[in-house]
C-alpha cells in the first residue's frame, strides 16, 4: 500500500495573532510544529502500513524550514519526505496550493491512498485534501473516524454532529482525517536522530512541471479583505416549551422586554 | 555552547512531548502514593532516552551527553523521580558497564540497558559508608572461578526494580580503597534479595530499597574492570552521575520558576497582579538569573565530557550550584504562591521536597566542594 500524508506545518498557538496592516498571521516569535491533525494523519498511515504493509510518504509544501515539519514525521516512522518549496510557490491560496501539492503527488508515482488532517489550525479552511483530490480526479472521503481497507476497497466511519456516515469507494482515494481516529505515537530518539540526518529532497516548481498560472499568487484568485478576530459570540439561549406556541410566545415576551420588539 | 545543536533541540523537544502528555499529568498522583510507575518508565526507556548517549552498537542512538542531559532536564521538569530513575540507570549503571565493561558485559547488559528493556541501578552506599566511601563493608571473597559476596547496600535508586546492578564489595580490606571491587548483579541471583523500601521526603515516585547480599555466588566474569579498580569506576561514574543530578536540579528549578511566573502574573492582589510588585518582579529576576548561570554550568560540564576533557570539577561545581540554586528557587517559588504554595493543589512544595536531595545525594554539597577545593588547590 503506497500512502501519501500531506502535512503542513503551523505556529504553535491556538490563538493566532494578526498583523492588522498586513492581514497575515504574526509567525515572529511562534515556535512551528505540524498541523496536529496532520500528525494523527500520520499516525493513520503508519497504523494502517503496519497493517498492510508499503510505504508511507509525507508531503509538505512550504518555506525550507518546513522540512523541520516533515522530519519530526520521519522520526515517527515515516518511510520518505518530500518538501515541496519555490518562491513561487509564495502567497499560494488553498487552490494554488492543492494544485502544487498534487502535481508533486503525481510525480511520486502511483499513490493508493492520500491521507490530510481534516484541516490546519491556522488557516481551519479544509480545502486542500478535497482540493488535491479534485485535481487528481480521485473519490475523497472527509472526516474520516475510522478506516478500514479490504483489498482495493476503502470503508470509511465519516463523523457527523450526532453520529457517523458510513461511506464506501475505491483505492486510490483522499481521505481526511478527524482527532478521534487515532493518538499520534511519540517519536523515538533512535528515529528522530535518523530523521535528522536525512537530507530531505526539495522539489521546485520546475521539478514537478507546474503550470506557473497556477501556483503561488497568480494561480490564486481567492482576495482577503480582512482578517481580524472575530468578537467572542455570547452564548444563545435555547427556549424550550411543550409546544411551539408556547416556545414563540415566550419569545415575544423576552423580546418585548428587552424592549427589542 | 550556548547553541543547541540540531540534534540537541530535537531531542530536547522529543523529551519535552513525552513529559508534558505521559509523565506531568499523573506526577501529583505518584508523589502523594510514594509510587513508581515501571509501565510509564518503560514508555520513556521504550523510546530510547536511557540509550540517547551510547553507541549505535550497543544499542544506543549515538548522541551525545548533552542530548542526554537535555532529555533528563525535560523529564524532571515533569517528575524527578521518574528522572532520577532514567539518570541511575545511564550514569550509575549504563556507563560504568560502557565505559569499563568487556566486550561479552556490554553485549549482554548495556544492550538490553540502552534499548530500555531492562533498567539498572548502582549500590555503593552502605549505614557506614556514605561519603566515605571507602569503609565498604560489603565483601567479595574469591573462590575458585567466583566471588562470594556478602553485605548490603542502602538508599539504592531503582532498587528492587532493576534487573542490572552494579555493585562494589571488598575484595582486599589491607589495601582500603585500592581494595574495593565492582561487579554486576542481576535480580534473582541466588543470595540477593531487598530489604525495606525508603519512605523519603521528595523524588517520592523514584523507588528507593536496600539491596542485601548473603553468599551471592557471582562467576569471575561479573567482575567489572580489574579487581581492585572499584574506586576509581565509582568516584568516574559519580563525576558523571554528578551531571546527570545537576540536570535534574535544574529541570526541579525550572518547572517551580514557570509555576511561580504563572502564578504571579495571575494572581491579583489588591487590584493588580503580584508581579507588578517590585518586591516579586526582583525574587522572580533572581530566580531567573540563577537558573540561566546553573544551565550554562551543567551544559559545561556535559559538553566537556563530550569533547573528551577532564570535568570532574566542572561536573562538582555542576551539581553544587544547581542544586543549591534548586533548594533556593523552589522555596522562592513557593514564596510566591503564598499558601498556595504550601498546599498539595499546587505542585510547588513538591517540587521544594524534591529538591533537597539533589544537595545530598551522588556526593552531598560537601563533598563536592572537597572535589572542587582539592582540584583548585592541587
Amino acid at each position: 500500500m503506497e500512502i501519501v500524508v500531506c502535512v503542513k506545518q503551523v505556529p504553535d498557538t491556538t490563538e493566532v495573532k494578526i498583523d492588522p496592516v498586513k492581514n497575515t498571521l504574526i509567525r515572529e516569535g511562534v515556535p512551528s510544529i505540524v498541523n496536529p491533525f496532520d500528525k494523527i494523519a500520520v499516525e493513520v498511515a503508519l497504523q494502517l502500513k503496519e497493517k498492510h504493509g508499503g510505504k508511507v510518504r509525507v508531503i509538505s509544501m512550504g518555506p525550507p524550514q518546513a522540512a523541520d515539519a516533515l522530519k519530526e514525521c520521519l522520526a515517527m516512522g515515516a518511510d520518505e519526505a518530500v518538501l515541496v518549496s519555490d518562491r513561487a510557490f509564495g502567497g499560494a491560496d488553498t487552490l494554488a496550493t492543492a494544485y502544487a501539492l498534487s502535481t508533486a503527488i503525481e510525480k511520486m508515482g502511483p499513490v493508493d491512498l492520500i491521507l490530510c488532517g481534516k484541516q490546519a489550525i491556522d488557516g481551519d479552511t479544509a480545502q486542500v485534501g478535497p482540493g488535491i483530490a479534485e485535481n487528481l480526479g480521485i473519490p475523497q472521503i472527509t472526516y474520516a473516524a475510522k478506516i478500514e481497507i479490504t483489498g482495493d476497497t476503502l470503508k470509511v466511519d465519516r463523523e457527523h454532529e450526532d453520529g457517523y456516515e458510513v461511506m464506501e469507494t475505491k483505492l486510490p482515494a483522499m481521505v481526511t482525517v478527524v482527532k478521534s481516529i487515532a493518538e499520534p505515537r511519540f517519536p523515538t530518539v533512535k528515529g528522530t536522530m535518523k530523521a535528522n540526518r536525512t537530507q530531505i529532497p526539495v522539489w521546485t516548481a520546475a521539478d514537478i512541471n507546474a503550470d506557473e498560472k497556477r501556483i503561488g499568487m497568480p494561480g490564486s484568485p481567492t482576495q482577503v479583505r480582512r482578517i481580524f478576530t472575530p468578537k467572542q459570540r455570547v452564548q444563545g439561549e435555547l427556549i424550550q416549551e411543550d409546544s411551539a406556541q408556547k416556545a414563540v410566545a415566550v419569545l415575544m415576551q423576552k423580546l418585548s422586554d428587552a424592549k427589542i420588539i | 555552547m550556548f547553541e543547541l545543536t540540531e540534534d540537541q533541540k530535537m531531542m530536547q523537544k522529543v523529551a519535552r512531548d513525552f513529559a508534558e502528555k505521559q509523565v506531568a499529568p499523573g506526577a501529583e498522583e505518584r508523589d502523594e502514593h510514594e509510587a513508581f510507575s515501571r509501565p510509564l518508565y518503560d514508555e520513556m526507556v521504550g523510546l530510547g532516552l536511557s540509550g540517547i548517549c551510547f553507541p549505535e552498537q550497543y544499542g544506543g542512538a549515538d548522541g551525545d551527553v548533552r542530548c542526554y542531559i537535555l532529555a533528563v532536564e525535560e523529564i524532571c521538569k515533569a517528575d524527578s523521580g521518574i528522572g532520577i530513575s532514567l539518570s541511575a540507570t545511564v550514569s550509575l549503571c549504563a556507563w560504568p558497564i560502557f565505559a569499563y565493561g568487556t566486550e561479552e558485559q556490554k553485549k549482554k547488559y548495556l544492550v538490553p540497558l540502552a534499548e530500555g528493556t531492562q533498567m539498572g541501578a548502582f549500590g555503593l552506599t552502605e549505614p557506614g559508608a556514605g561519603t566515605d566511601a571507602a569503609s565498604q563493608q560489603t565483601v567479595a571473597v574469591r573462590d575458585g572461578d567466583n566471588y562470594i559476596i556478602n553485605g548490603s547496600k542502602i538508599f539504592i535508586t531503582n532498587g528492587g526494580e532493576a534487573e542490572v546492578y552494579v555493585i562494589f564489595a571488598m575484595t582486599d580490606k589491607s589495601k582500603g580503597v585500592k581494595g574495593i571491587t565492582a561487579f554486576i548483579l542481576e535480580k534473582g541471583m541466588p543470595g540477593f534479595t531487598f530489604g525495606k523500601k525508603e519512605h523519603k521526603m521528595g523524588i517520592r515516585s523514584s523507588q528507593t530499597m536496600e539491596l542485601i547480599f548473603q553468599d551471592v555466588k557471582v562467576p569471575v566474569s561479573q567482575m567489572l574492570g580489574k579487581e581492585g579498580e572499584g574506586f576509581k569506576i565509582a568516584m568516574s561514574t559519580l563525576d558523571g552521575g554528578r551531571i546527570g543530578v545537576a540536570a535534574q536540579a535544574l529541570g526541579i528549578a525550572q518547572a517551580a520558576f514557570d509555576a511561580a511566573v504563572k502564578y504571579s502574573k495571575e494572581r491579583v492582589q489588591f487590584g493588580k497582579p503580584i508581579s507588578a510588585n517590585q518586591a516579586i518582579s526582583f525574587m522572580i529576576a533572581d530566580m531567573a538569573t540563577k537558573i540561566d548561570a546553573a544551565r550554562l554550568l551543567v551544559y559545561r560540564a556535559a559538553a566537556l565530557k563530550d569533547a573528551g576533557k577532564p570535568y570532574s570539577k566542572e561536573a562538582a561545581m555542576a551539581k553544587l550550584f544547581a542544586s543549591d540554586i534548586a533548594m533556593e528557587v523552589t522555596t522562592d517559588a513557593v514564596q510566591i504562591l503564598g499558601g498556595y504554595g504550601y498546599i498539595r493543589e499546587y505542585p510547588t512544595e513538591r517540587y521544594m521536597r524534591d529538591a533537597k536531595i539533589t544537595q545530598i545525594y551522588e556526593g552531598t554539597n560537601q563533598a563536592q566542594r572537597l572535589v572542587i577545593g582539592g582540584a583548585v588547590l592541587r
